[in-house]
């Protein structure tokens, strides 16, 4: 069972306290791999707010080509970080040559180009490179996009920390959201593109559960929009449906629920909104998750959200002290890095509900 | 002797009669509804040899005795049916089957005619694929199975056009989604088993009422939305007009007949029926429209039919429909007006080689009218057929369901024109795991006929056993207008059976859910099959096993 985490802090805080989070959570060999993305970012990316970042693991003739492909696009490299590591025969860990995060200038001609257009080019971008990395086999490009970078690698996350010298405060990687996960996919290869968090265009996603609808969710998604591919987890369809319900159809995040754990017809039918309720589920018959869930999500406004699923619950706490949200699959998690806060205000995410929190921290709960 | 005549060897179910055991209560005779057998009288002789002391003689007794006869005739022959033997209270009669197989040879060579009959194929010569597909990916450890008898399950499937999520008329209003007065096609939730669809001239009144009285049950009572279809002849006035229309899909075939009523009846209806089916062609005799003999065309037929007593024949297609586009504009959109776009409009065809073709084209629908796609395989039964059509023509379901759905999935339309799929859907008798299978397969739903009339107690199989539907001679009374048969038929005990087959079905659907870890139905999850014949697996794509 996937152990997942996420903080959400009104100030900039380390990776390491994720690895703190997660460590206690590790159970038996639930150890094969360690996943972060990192968004809304301070320290050495904090200039550079608007300006997009490529996150890569790659060869040396991989990285060549994602900068000739950049260039031929217009993109001009502006800051460059190259994640200094620690090797050590010692560790489990599968390194990759290269882990890359490049902050990147807009095409010129872009320079007043719709928002949306821009978005448009990023996702382009990155899916032009990730299908020659990946058909040349020369790496992975995890995200490239405004304000975001993240890291993914196959090992024991005690080592993979170590490598990357993620246990130590002193670097200078930050961030407000930080979500993580420390084991790869159990029902499918161990892959990096297979492994928690998931993002695309803005939007992230870490999910313990079982999507048994995933051959529907698969064959409906994979047709309705360019960015959904890969599917290497079952997992990846949460994302997919996130972006489609919030960025899409542009509907409101609550129906996100309605469409991964619809309710009954039985249900829908006692309730006011059951013309709306049941066009969803009728129409959206092919994305809902028919198996054991708990995601949380994580909005391009910083939103981050967490549901659970109606009928075999996997757990999420939801736990706040003054500056920081932490949402994680078990309370051990928390009360290793946040043992002060106040447990009777610890929130665990019911079966009809979508819990939200602002990047003010208020947590709102919306029952389905 | 003329041994060019039909002799007794030549029929297809001999008569076996013991008259030592015969009581001669004549009951067999009186039960026989197709004339196969009779009173006759038999001349017995006894020789004796007789010795004494006046000497050797011969003597002999003779009687006339009565016994039971087999008629040799080739339309009134013995069907096998064994209501005889159900009578007899000694166990002094029963029919059994001529291994020969001549009759058909003979009765065409003396006739000149087709064979004509009911049920389904009684050629095996391929066993049956969904029997060869297993449920095989049981929840374990990570996914836990489910309790079937604790968990709450959504038993319901879409029937009705389902537009894609960005074509739904809706607006934001205060962080909420609300409908604004764009118009998007109507559709329902019901259940995924639809009895379907007999008309009232195939079956008896009593059955036909059964039927419906067992769906109201259903509905009603149980909560189960399970919907009938009506068939091709229109229904009662009465039910026309009652509450109990909306669990009525109405059926309009090439011959049309039965609609001047429920026209004539709109203006009183109290509630839409459920659907609107368009049957152009019916899986067990793929080409031909109906047949309904004038034997079973009686008053009650006539006057809701609005006929004379006659042989129906329906043509084989609709008149003045020549494309699936044309289609598209006269009948569909007609049933759609007819009752104001708030009824789903469904087609129903025979499974072709050309079936995907079919459905590709209703895909492309601009008006989002057709709410439906229903294929009809071969192992679907018939009230009236021609032989040749019944053994010889006609494409298996499985394959076709699945090859329609995966068209559906190649333009990323799936579930958009819900499929039902039928044809022999429940002939292993478990109608359950039949329709878990299909739908794992892609389809929607399915539809049953022939099951429903083996529940009412129909004794037909598919190895020449009584088959007789087209007859009107129906020994159980199910399939017949004869008023003495029909009286046979209790229709209380027949809806309570259909009712709780169908109950009984309810429970075992839930049992496969539960295992595969779904709480609604798993429509077009292949994945949770498995064949061990690896043909099979490679042809639906689904994992081979062994």
């Amino acid at each position: 069972m996937c152990r997942i985490g996420a903080i959400k802090s009104t100030e900039y805080i380390h990776p390491s306290l994720t690895l703190k989070l997660m460590r206690s959570q590790q159970k038996g060999h639930d150890n094969s791999g360690f996943a972060i993305v990192m968004q809304d970012l301070g320290g050495i990316f904090e200039n550079y707010k608007n300006l997009p970042i490529l996150s890569m693991a790659c060869s040396d003739s991989g990285m060549k080509y994602a900068e000739d492909l950049l260039h031929k696009k217009g993109f001009t490299r502006t800051f460059q970080y190259n994640m200094e590591v620690f090797p050590d025969e010692n560790l489990d860990i599968n390194p990759m040559p290269h882990y890359v995060f490049e902050v990147f200038q807009y095409p010129k001609n872009y320079k007043d180009a719709a928002r949306e257009e821009k978005e448009n080019l990023l996702l382009d971008t990155r899916l032009e490179l990730r299908k020659y990395l990946e058909e040349n086999e020369e790496g992975f490009v995890y995200s490239f996009w405004e304000d975001v970078i993240s890291l993914k690698e196959i090992g024991n996350p005690n080592d993979i920390g170590k490598y990357f010298n993620l246990w130590s405060e002193e670097t200078n990687l930050k961030a407000k959201i930080l979500t993580v996960q420390c084991r790869q996919n159990t029902n499918y290869d161990i892959v990096r593109y297979a492994a928690h968090p998931f993002f695309l265009q803005g939007y992230t996603t870490l999910t313990n559960g079982e999507n048994t609808f995933y051959e529907k969710n698969k064959l409906a998604q994979e047709k309705t929009f360019k960015g959904y591919i890969g599917f290497e987890s079952d997992s990846q369809c949460f994302l997919y449906t996130l972006h489609y319900i919030h960025k899409i159809l542009k509907w409101p995040i609550k129906y996100y629920k309605h469409v991964l754990t619809p309710l009954p017809f039985e249900e829908i039918n006692k309730r006011n909104d059951k013309n709306v309720l049941s066009k969803i589920k009728t129409s959206l018959s092919n994305w809902e998750i028919n198996g054991p869930n708990t995601t949380i999500g994580v909005l391009p406004d910083g939103t981050m959200l967490n549901v659970a699923d109606s009928k075999k619950l996997r757990p999420t706490v939801i736990c706040k002290k003054d500056n920081m949200v932490i949402i994680t699959s078990e309370i051990c998690g928390v009360n290793e890095i946040m043992p002060e806060r106040n447990i009777e205000e610890d929130i665990y995410t019911t079966e009809r509900e979508t819990v939200i929190i602002d990047n003010n921290l208020n947590i709102q709960r919306i029952p389905q | 002797m003329n041994v060019n005549n039909i002799s007794k060897d030549d029929l297809p179910w001999i008569v076996e009669y013991d008259s030592e055991k015969c009581m001669l209560c004549g009951r067999c005779v009186a039960v026989c509804s197709f004339g196969a057998i009779k009173v006759d009288v038999q001349k017995r002789k006894k020789v004796k040899a007789l010795s004494n002391d006046k000497g050797f003689s011969i003597d002999s007794d003779q009687k006339a005795i009565p016994v039971i006869k087999q008629v040799v005739d080739e339309n009134d022959f013995c069907r096998g049916c064994g209501m005889c033997s159900k009578v007899c209270p000694n166990g002094a009669i029963k029919a059994v089957r001529n291994k020969t197989e001549i009759f058909g040879t003979r009765y065409r060579a003396k006739t000149a005619q087709s064979v004509k009959r009911g049920g389904r194929s009684n050629l095996h010569t391929e066993g049956r694929t969904l029997d060869k597909i297993k449920v095989g990916r049981i929840s374990q450890m990570t996914d836990p199975s489910l309790d079937a008898l604790r968990h709450t399950f959504d038993m319901r499937t879409n029937f009705g056009r389902i537009v894609s999520p960005e074509e739904l008329n809706f607006d934001i209003v205060n962080g909420e989604l609300k409908e604004n007065n764009k118009k998007v096609p109507v559709n329902s939730s019901i259940y995924p088993v639809i009895i379907g669809d007999m008309s009232i001239g195939a079956l008896s009144p009593r059955m036909w009422e059964a039927v419906a009285i067992a769906v109201a049950y259903l509905n009603e009572v149980k909560g189960i939305p399970i919907r009938m279809c009506t068939g091709e002849g229109g229904i009662p006035d009465r039910l026309l007009k009652s509450k109990y229309l909306k669990y009525m899909i109405l059926q309009i075939a090439s011959g049309h007949f039965g609609w001047n009523r429920i026209i004539n009846a709109m203006p009183d209806m109290k509630e839409n029926p459920a659907g609107v089916l368009i049957k152009i062609g019916q899986g067990a005799k793929p080409g031909d429209g109906g047949l309904l003999m004038a034997e079973k065309n009686v008053r009650l037929i006539q006057e809701i039919r609005g006929v004379p007593k006659a042989d129906l024949l329906s043509p084989p297609n609709h008149q003045g429909l020549y494309s699936i586009e044309e289609s598209v504009q006269k009948m569909f959109l007609s049933m759609n007006c007819a009752f104001n776009f708030k009824v789903p409009v469904a087609i129903k065809v025979a499974a072709s080689s050309t079936s995907v073709s079919v459905y590709n084209n209703l895909l492309r629908d601009p008006y989002n009218i057709v709410g439906g796609f229903f294929i009809d395989g071969l192992q679907g039964g018939t009230g009236a057929a021609h032989e040749i059509s019944l053994n010889h023509t006609g494409h298996p379901i499985v394959s076709k369901l699945r090859d329609c759905y995966l068209a559906a999935v190649q333009q990323g339309k799936q579930g958009q024109i819900p499929i039902f799929a039928g044809g022999g859907i429940g002939m292993n008798g478990n109608l359950a795991a039949d329709t878990f299978k299909m739908l794992c397969l892609g389809a929607n739903g399915v539809f049953i006929g022939k099951l429903i009339l083996q529940i009412a107690g129909c004794i037909g199989n598919d190895y020449g056993k009584c088959n007789a539907c087209n007859t009107g001679k129906c020994p159980i009374g199910i399939t017949t207008q004869n008023p003495k048969l029909i009286k046979r038929l209790d229709v209380d005990t027949v809806a309570q059976n259909i009712a709780n087959y169908i109950c009984a079905t309810d429970v075992e659907l839930k049992k496969l859910l539960a295992p595969v870890g779904n709480s609604s139905l798993p429509i077009g999850r292949s994945d949770a099959l498995v064949s061990v014949d690896k043909n099979v697996a490679e042809r639906l794509k689904i994992q081979h096993v062994c």
